[in-house]
C-alpha cells in the first residue's frame, strides 16, 4: 500500500525522480507508484510539474507584478466569473480570492513594467465588475515556492564520524 | 635526558588504544572535498530553523551565564513532558532529569559514578566506540558481547545471560545502534527484561541518542518502558542525532534519583553545567519540533530504501536495518578486511565509508555506510560501490 501523502510530498520535492527510483525510496513497485499517480491525475490531485527557475539569473529583466483587485461580484456567478477570466490569460500566473480590503490577487509576469501596466490599465481595469486595482511589484526574490534563494550550499561537517 | 612521559600517564588511559584505523582517517580527511563521504555519523540536516532562533533569543535576551547545575527547569519539564509524549514514561523534571554535555557526557558520568576498579560492564557490539573507551578510564572491565548478523544485530537474552558474572555492574545498550542500522522492538526488549529481572543486582545503561529514528513504526522502544525496571535503568538521551544539533552539545540523563544524583555530583564538580544557550534551544526542540523530527526520519527511510538496495545490487549481502542512517554490509564475499576494502574505494572511487572493526572485533568483515548525505550522493556512491565490487571480483 502506497501512503498517498508521502508520495505527494517527494515528487513536489523533486519531480524528475523517476517511478523506479519512487518505488525503491517508499519501499513498493513501479507499476503500483504508476498506477497510484495516474489515479491522481486522474482525481486532479496532480496538476503538473513545475520546473523552478531562477529567472533573476537567465532573464534579469523578467518583471512580476502583484494586482490586488476590487470587484462587485456578478448575480448568480459570484467572484468566480472576473477570476475564471483573468485566469485565462497565460501570462497571470497566479490567482486566489482573498480575505480582507480587497477580493482577488493576481500574479502577473512579463517583460516589463510597463507590460504590467498595460495590462491592469487595459484588461482588468475595464473589466465590468471591477471596482478599483492596487498593483505592486516584485522587487527581489527572497524565497518562492518553498525554496530559499542564494542558499549557500555547504557542509562543513568532518570527513569522518563514528 | 629525556623526559619519561610513557611513566606520567595514567595506566587506564594508556591501556585504552588510539583508534586502529587512524592512518585511514587520515587519508579520508585529506581527501575531504573530493570525495562522497558516507562516512559521517551526523545528520547532513540543519538543525530546525525555530530551534536555532530559540537559541539566538536566548542570547539576545541575555541567558549567558551559568545555569544550575543540574539544568534549566524549564529545559528539564520540556523534556519530562517529551519523554511522557513519545516513551509513555513519567520522569520528576527536578530529581530524576538532568542536562549533559552531549549524550558522550552521560557515558562517561555513569562510568565513573558507578564502577569501581575491576567491576565488569557488559558492553554489546559493534557499538558506539565511546562505550568500551569510558568504561577502561573509570578502570571498569568490558565483558563484550557480540551481536550478530543473523539476528538482525539484536542483543539475544541468552547471549546478555552468559555473559553476566557476579562482577557485572551494568550492561550498556544502544539501540537504534550505531553502527549496524539494528533496532529492539519493545517485544525484543521484553525477552532482555525477563533476563534482567532474573539479575536484580544489575544495572542499565541505554543509550537513545537515534530514538526518534525508528523506520518500523517511527515510535522509540526501550526497557524504560518496563515499570519493573524503572528503579536500575538510566537513559542516555540527547538532541544531537534526532533533532540534527549534534554541535550544541546537549543530551540529558534520566532514571532514579538515587543513581542520577551521584551522576549529578561528577557533573557539578568537573562540567558546571551544559551550555546555557543549548538548553534554551531544546525547550523548542523538546515542545515543538516533532513535526521536524517526522520530516528528516521521513527523509532517511527514503534514503534508506536507496542504500539497502544499492547494496543488493552490488551484490553485498546486508541485513535490512530498520534505525538510525546506518547499513552495515558484509563485505567478506570481496576476499578485503575492512579496512583494506574501505582505504581501496577511497582511492580508487573517491568514496568514503567506515571500516565495520572501528566499532569492535566483530564488526571485522563489514563496513558501516551512513545515509546521513544527500540522494545525489548516495545514489553516486551506490554505483560506486558497485563498480568497485565488479572490478574486484573479476581481480
Amino acid at each position: 500500500m502506497i501512503d498517498d501523502l508521502e508520495l505527494l510530498r517527494l515528487i513536489e520535492n523533486n519531480a524528475r525522480l523517476s517511478s523506479e527510483e519512487i518505488a525503491v525510496m517508499l519501499g513498493t513497485t513501479a507499476a503500483d507508484v504508476e498506477a497510484e499517480i495516474k489515479r491522481l491525475k486522474d482525481e486532479n490531485i496532480i496538476l503538473g510539474y513545475n520546473t523552478i527557475i531562477n529567472w533573476e539569473k537567465q532573464a534579469p529583466d523578467n518583471c512580476i507584478g502583484m494586482i490586488e483587485v476590487r470587484i462587485t461580484p456578478v448575480k448568480n456567478k459570484g467572484y468566480d466569473h472576473i477570476a475564471q477570466i483573468l485566469s485565462k490569460y497565460d501570462k497571470v500566473t497566479a490567482c486566489y480570492l482573498m480575505s480582507g480590503g480587497f477580493d482577488l490577487m493576481i500574479i502577473y509576469e512579463d517583460r516589463t513594467l510597463r507590460d504590467i501596466a498595460t495590462f491592469v490599465t487595459e484588461k482588468i481595469a475595464t473589466m465590468e465588475g471591477v471596482l478599483s486595482t492596487t498593483t505592486h511589484f516584485i522587487l527581489k526574490k527572497y524565497k518562492a515556492n518553498g525554496i530559499i534563494y542564494d542558499n549557500p550550499n555547504t557542509d562543513d561537517r568532518q570527513a569522518i564520524i563514528l | 635526558m629525556s623526559f619519561d612521559y610513557d611513566s606520567k600517564i595514567s595506566k587506564a588511559v594508556q591501556q585504552v588504544p588510539p583508534s586502529a584505523i587512524r592512518k585511514f582517517f587520515d587519508l579520508a580527511n585529506e581527501m575531504k572535498g573530493h570525495v562522497i563521504s558516507l562516512s559521517i555519523g551526523e545528520p547532513d540536516f540543519v538543525t530546525p530553523w525555530t530551534i536555532r532562533e530559540a537559541a539566538i533569543n536566548s542570547i539576545i535576551d541575555g541567558y549567558t551565564h551559568y545555569s544550575p547545575n543540574s539544568g534549566y527547569i524549564d529545559s528539564r519539564v520540556a523534556i519530562a513532558d517529551y519523554l511522557k509524549r513519545r516513551y509513555g514514561v513519567s520522569y520528576d523534571a527536578k530529581t530524576e532529569i538532568f542536562i549533559t554535555v552531549g549524550g558522550s557526557e552521560g557515558l562517561d558520568l555513569a562510568a565513573r559514578a558507578l564502577i569501581n576498579p575491576g567491576d565488569e560492564v557488559i558492553v554489546v557490539e559493534p557499538c558506539f566506540v565511546a562505550y568500551k573507551a569510558t568504561v577502561e578510564f573509570a578502570h571498569g572491565v568490558p565483558v563484550i558481547v557480540e551481536t550478530k548478523p543473523e539476528n538482525n544485530y539484536k542483543l539475544m537474552p541468552e547471549e546478555l545471560e552468559a555473559a553476566i558474572t557476579d562482577k557485572t555492574k551494568y550492561v550498556i545498550v544502544g539501540y537504534p545502534n550505531n553502527p549496524t542500522g539494528a533496532i529492539m522492538t519493545l517485544e525484543d526488549w521484553a525477552k532482555i527484561k525477563d533476563v534482567l529481572m532474573r539479575h536484580p543486582e544489575i544495572i542499565v545503561l541505554s543509550d537513545e541518542l537515534y530514538c526518534e529514528l525508528n523506520y518500523l513504526d517511527g515510535k522509540p522502544a526501550s526497557l524504560t518502558q518496563f515499570a519493573e525496571l524503572r528503579d536500575r535503568v538510566v537513559m542516555v538521551n540527547g538532541f544531537s542525532k534526532s533533532y540534527a544539533m549534534t554541535g550544541f552539545r546537549v543530551g540529558y540523563l534520566a532514571g532514579p534519583h538515587e543513581l542520577i544524583a551521584p551522576m549529578v555530583k561528577i557533573h557539578q564538580y568537573c562540567i558546571m553545567c551544559a551550555p546555557s544557550t543549548s538548553q534554551l534551544a531544546i525547550i523548542e526542540a523538546a515542545m515543538n519540533a516533532d513535526d521536524e523530527v517526522k520530516k528528516m526520519r521521513d527523509e532517511y527511510n527514503h534514503r534508506r530504501r536507496v542504500i539497502v538496495q544499492g547494496l543488493k545490487d552490488a551484490g553485498l549481502e546486508c541485513f535490512t536495518p530498520y534505525g538510525a542512517f546506518y547499513a552495515f554490509p558484509c563485505i567478506k564475499s570481496t576476499g578485503m578486511t575492512s579496512e583494506e576494502f574501505c582505504e581501496k574505494l577511497l582511492i580508487e572511487k573517491h568514496v568514503a565509508i567506515v571500516p565495520g572493526n572501528a566499532f569492535g572485533k566483530c564488526g571485522e568483515g563489514f563496513v558501516r555506510i551512513s545515509y546521513a548525505a544527500s540522494l545525489d550522493d548516495i545514489k553516486e556512491a551506490m554505483r560506486l560501490v558497485k563498480e568497485f565490487v565488479e572490478e574486484h571480483k573479476k581481480g
